[in-house]
């Protein structure tokens, strides 16, 4: 086992068991001002600490508060040369749900893809019907929510999901490591931003993995 | 400027005044050792105020920086007589780049100077007045508002000079330029009466603000002696009589420049930090009619008939001027608090008790 | 130093390892960033250098020009309209040979306004005078910098380091930060050709008449066929102090044996490299050439990489501005080049030249797109001109509006209110 809590071997089997090239895509949705551009940037700084290449940009409309803003991270093992958008992710963030019912945020997702929505209730619960039976049908373990915003609010102290989505990511995909995201957190805010974000993160993976378990467990 | 009362009797000759002089205030011209800033050899017109004017002013600044300056030229006339290729007048470090960006241009040398640790070396910009208060308003701005390190001159001469006498922001009312031609109901410049600079640069409350005028060569010479006193953003603006545009004639140049003054035109004033500080007296009060007829740029207030209301306007803003600068010295002013004379030197001709 | 980092950072950093004295700053999406992050550093004092905040584009090239003149390494950043409203200072600083460097994050031009990226800002300017270098990515971005201060010093002519607005501008890279030592001992200290110096006065922008203009502008030309030698040296001197290649005049991608190359600038050339390794595993022997040098325009280095493949029956350029009317600006340059000035007749003969308009106003470059129409390239069904990804419905239901009424009203809104009807597709 590695320090990041992953095996080498966890990351190939869950390359094999998807069919998927090394790239890693992920896409995050959210509002602005909800630091989903700094997401994607710490997931890419993480990646990076695993001495990764990594590419994180966000797509760029209006920039006013509360409009809808989409941002992108790739990961590889390889110098990644190419800039456009990413338009088959591996993985989709949501970090507010309120989009859910405005935009096709699916687009693109590739079979055996990963969603992680940022909200305390299940898919069913928020009206998604369709979407809990795609999970059901896919691989639930692959289509989750997690109250991140509350776990920001109770190790930071402000709404903020973005640190704990990416601990929950790293949980969900082990596309990165743990301890990985806590040092890209550590690198980029100082003080009790960084204790809390790393708590969320931290709190997050830990709430995910531990549901993995249950779930592998009960199967 | 401080100015004393003296008496001297001696008619009839040029050697007016400067030899009874203390040497500290002597002209910078009566010196052998003067820098020749803007040396014999331009191109200006027979007559021209503005080579007048930029010759005093930057041997002053020589002077007073000790040799120690870098110009920086808007384009215009100054720029254009001054370096006929392949000959230039400068006998100083000199830039010329566009038309509009002097005080940018100045400002960037500023900056250059301070990263080189070399701010013993001080920055003039000089623009007439197109290339000051239109096109260069904004940089001119900028410097103001940045408090850069530079001397701006504006040499103004109310119109677009060199490309044919055009209005600019600086034209009079009433007065006649190509494209405000005396024809019509309405001849002459009809709309804007000339932006006042000064002011606007007043606003900016920077430093130092002085206006001067080539009828008052030593007075023009102490201000930019004062302005190098100041460190920051500081502003001169000087009457410069043109004989082609004002269509005066070029042995008038001085006496035209001292007829706006003394009708109250163009008042000549120090501002320090946004505040009026001193104020040039007028020692005769003339009408403005005796300036207006000199130049055939006002000919048609005149001919066929006399436009009594235009010119009626013309004297209520030279009267306006008058009154809030207290130009008649012992008169109530707008501001009494605001405007303290300091005494200046004055030349009686004899008869005058 | 190794470092994951947001490109304009990168630049920012990069630049300050050259120690610029003075800095002009003016806001402009999508360059903001960079001043922003040297405006920090200077004030942290971490930069020893001024950091002028002017009040326009205008003012930022003005007071560049007078801090050189006046012997200072200067520099500043802009894009797009700020490009545009500082040409005339453009202009005068190559025409005076001052050895600024700008760096442009390039943003197309309005009207209608739009922040995203294409090239037409830098194309508009590439009569100036000025030497323009693209950057591929935010490695070279950073390389690009420091190599461009010491092309500038040493030829006395600016130079603009243009990168993709956004895509470059606001990526997060992996990117190689040189430390100080490595610049200092690559880019030394600036000694100026022309220098405002009271102890040794000069004039300088003096009014140069019929007698002497063209002689002038000749010494301008010189200096771009100068720098043609120059920038592979300054490069290769480059790859020997830091260890990785990056500038030079073009970079070509498996051409050896290419029937079909295509030609780009900046970004879009490292999604049309993955293209480019897809249509090979279809079989197509496809190539890429990325034009790195812009102005001068590398036209022998172009032919020697097209001549080196006796298979290529195909060229596709790939545009990132439009000039209206005309058939393509970076076209017009590549066909200059495989014409041969020295007389010699084009090669191949038979090379068919496409020009393709690709992301305009930031119109996302697919692969998917990119392959599309490569491989129909191929085939040979591609026009002589076309635009990439046009949404042809849009332009017929615009068309018909304008045919069918005097008062059509602004066609920029009618797109986007047809659009907002449709869907983006």
């Amino acid at each position: 086992m590695t320090p990041h809590g992953r095996t080498a071997e966890d990351s190939l089997s869950r390359n094999d068991r998807l069919g998927r090239t090394a790239m890693f895509q992920v896409r995050f949705h959210g509002r602005g001002g909800q630091g989903v551009v700094t997401a994607a940037e710490l997931l890419a700084s993480a990646a990076f600490r695993e001495d990764r290449y990594a590419q994180a940009f966000p797509s760029f409309g209006s920039e006013r508060m509360g409009a809808p803003v989409m941002s992108f991270c790739r990961i590889d093992g390889k110098p990644i040369r190419t800039h456009e958008p990413v338009t088959d992710p591996d993985a989709l963030l949501i970090q507010d749900p309120t989009l859910l019912h405005q935009t096709d945020l699916f687009a693109g997702l590739k079979p055996g893809g990963y969603v992680l929505l940022n909200s305390a209730r299940s898919f069913g619960e928020l009206g998604l019907a369709d979407l809990a039976d795609l999970a059901v049908e896919q691989d639930r373990n692959r289509f989750r929510t997690l109250s991140a915003s509350n776990l920001a609010m109770a190790h930071l102290g402000r709404p903020l999901p973005g640190a704990p989505m990416l601990g929950g990511l790293a949980a969900l995909t082990g596309v990165v490591g743990l301890e990985a995201v806590l040092a890209a957190i550590a690198d980029r805010f100082a003080g009790k931003v960084a204790a809390g974000n790393a708590a969320a993160a931290r709190a997050a993976f830990e709430f995910v993995a531990s549901e993995l378990a249950r779930e592998r467990a009960d199967a | 400027m401080p100015f004393e009362r003296i008496k001297f009797y001696q008619t009839g000759s040029f050697a007016a005044g400067n030899r009874l002089l203390p040497e500290d205030l002597r002209s910078v011209q009566s010196s052998p050792a003067r820098s020749n800033t803007l040396t014999c050899g331009h191109r200006a017109c027979q007559g021209c105020g503005e080579a007048l004017g930029a010759r005093y002013a930057l041997d002053a600044a020589m002077r007073a920086t000790k040799g120690k300056l870098i110009a920086v030229n808007a384009t215009g006339c100054l720029e254009v007589f001054s370096t006929p290729f392949p000959e230039t007048s400068w006998q100083i470090a000199w830039l010329h780049s566009l038309f509009g960006n002097a005080p940018a241009v100045a400002s960037g040398v500023g900056a250059a100077l301070k990263a080189m640790g070399r701010t013993d070396i001080r920055v003039v910009a000089q623009g007439g007045d197109g290339g000051t208060v239109d096109i260069g308003m904004a940089c001119l701005s900028g410097m103001f508002e940045r408090n850069d390190d530079v001397l701006y001159i504006c040499y103004d001469n109310q119109a677009y000079m060199n490309t044919g006498v055009q209005r600019s922001g600086a034209t009079p009312s009433a007065a006649r330029t190509a494209t405000t031609p005396a024809v019509g109901p309405e001849p002459g410049n009809t709309f804007g009466q000339g932006k006042n600079v000064p002011f606007i640069a007043m606003a900016h409350e920077i430093p130092y603000v002085a206006t001067a005028t080539v009828a008052d060569l030593r007075d023009l010479e102490y201000k930019v002696t004062r302005a190098m006193d100041f460190h920051g953003a500081r502003y001169l603006h000087i009457l410069v009589p043109c004989p082609l545009g004002w269509g005066s004639s070029p042995a008038d140049t001085i006496k035209v420049a001292r007829l706006a003054t003394e009708s109250g035109l163009f008042p000549v004033f120090e501002a320090e930090g946004g505040e009026v500080v001193a104020a040039s007296p007028i020692r005769h009060r003339v009408p403005v009619t005796d300036y207006l007829r000199l130049q055939t740029r006002y000919a048609h207030l005149f001919r066929p008939e006399e436009r009594t209301e235009v010119i009626a306007r013309i004297q209520a803003s030279a009267d306006r001027n008058i009154a809030r600068f207290g130009l008649l010295g012992n008169q109530e002013t707008d501001h009494p608090e605001r405007i303290r004379l300091t005494p200046a030197l004055q030349y009686d001709s004899p008869g005058e008790g | 130093m190794l470092k994951q980092i947001e490109g304009s950072r990168a630049v920012a950093e990069a630049v300050a390892t050259c120690r610029p004295q003075v800095i002009c700053a003016y806001p402009i999406t999508p360059q903001t960033h960079i001043v922003e992050a040297l405006g920090a550093l200077v004030k942290k004092e971490e930069l020893n250098a001024v950091f002028m905040n002017v009040e326009s584009e205008f003012a930022a090239m003005s007071a560049v020009i007078g801090a050189s003149a006046a012997g200072a390494r200067a520099y500043t950043a802009t894009a797009s309209q700020g490009l545009l409203y500082m040409s005339e200072a453009v202009y005068n600083a190559a025409g005076l040979g001052l050895p600024v460097v700008m760096t442009v994050a390039n943003r197309a031009i309005g009207a209608p306004i739009n922040i995203w990226n294409d090239h037409s800002d830098a194309m508009s300017q590439r009569d100036a005078g000025w030497i323009q270098l693209y950057a591929e990515t935010n490695q070279e971005a950073a390389d690009l910098h420091i190599q461009a201060f010491r092309i500038a010093e040493e030829l006395s002519n600016p130079v603009m380091v243009c990168m993709d607005g956004f895509l470059l501008t606001h990526a997060s890279e992996r990117v190689d930060l040189p430390g100080q030592e490595q610049v200092d001992g690559f880019l030394p200290p600036y000694e100026p050709r022309q220098v405002l110096d009271p102890q040794d006065p000069v004039s300088i922008g003096a009014m140069v008449g019929p007698e002497a203009f063209t002689e002038v502008r000749f010494l301008a030309a010189e200096r771009m066929r100068q720098a043609l030698e120059l920038i592979p040296a300054v490069a290769a001197d480059f790859a020997g102090q830091f260890g990785r290649p990056g500038g030079g005049l073009v970079r070509p991608y498996r051409t050896e044996d290419a029937e079909l190359i295509v030609v780009a600038l900046g970004s879009v050339l490292g999604t049309i490299q993955d293209a480019v390794d897809e249509l090979r595993d279809d079989g197509i022997r496809a190539g890429a050439l990325g034009i790195t040098t812009f102005r001068p325009f590398p036209a022998q280095a172009v032919r020697e990489t097209l001549d080196g493949g006796h298979r290529l029956r195909r060229l596709v350029v790939i545009e990132r501005a439009l000039a209206p009317g005309s058939g393509g600006i970076v076209t017009a340059d590549v066909r200059g080049a495989i014409s041969a000035p020295d007389g010699r007749p084009p090669h191949p003969a038979d090379t068919i030249i496409s020009t393709v308009v690709a992301g305009l106003g930031g119109r996302a470059v697919t692969r998917k797109s990119l392959r599309a129409m490569l491989t129909s390239a191929a085939r040979g069904d591609l026009p002589p001109f076309s635009f990439l990804d046009l949404r042809q419905d849009l332009v017929e239901s615009e068309l018909a509006r304008i045919r069918a009424a005097r008062r059509s009203g602004p066609s920029a809104e009618n797109i986007l209110r047809h659009l907002s009807v449709t869907g983006i597709g």
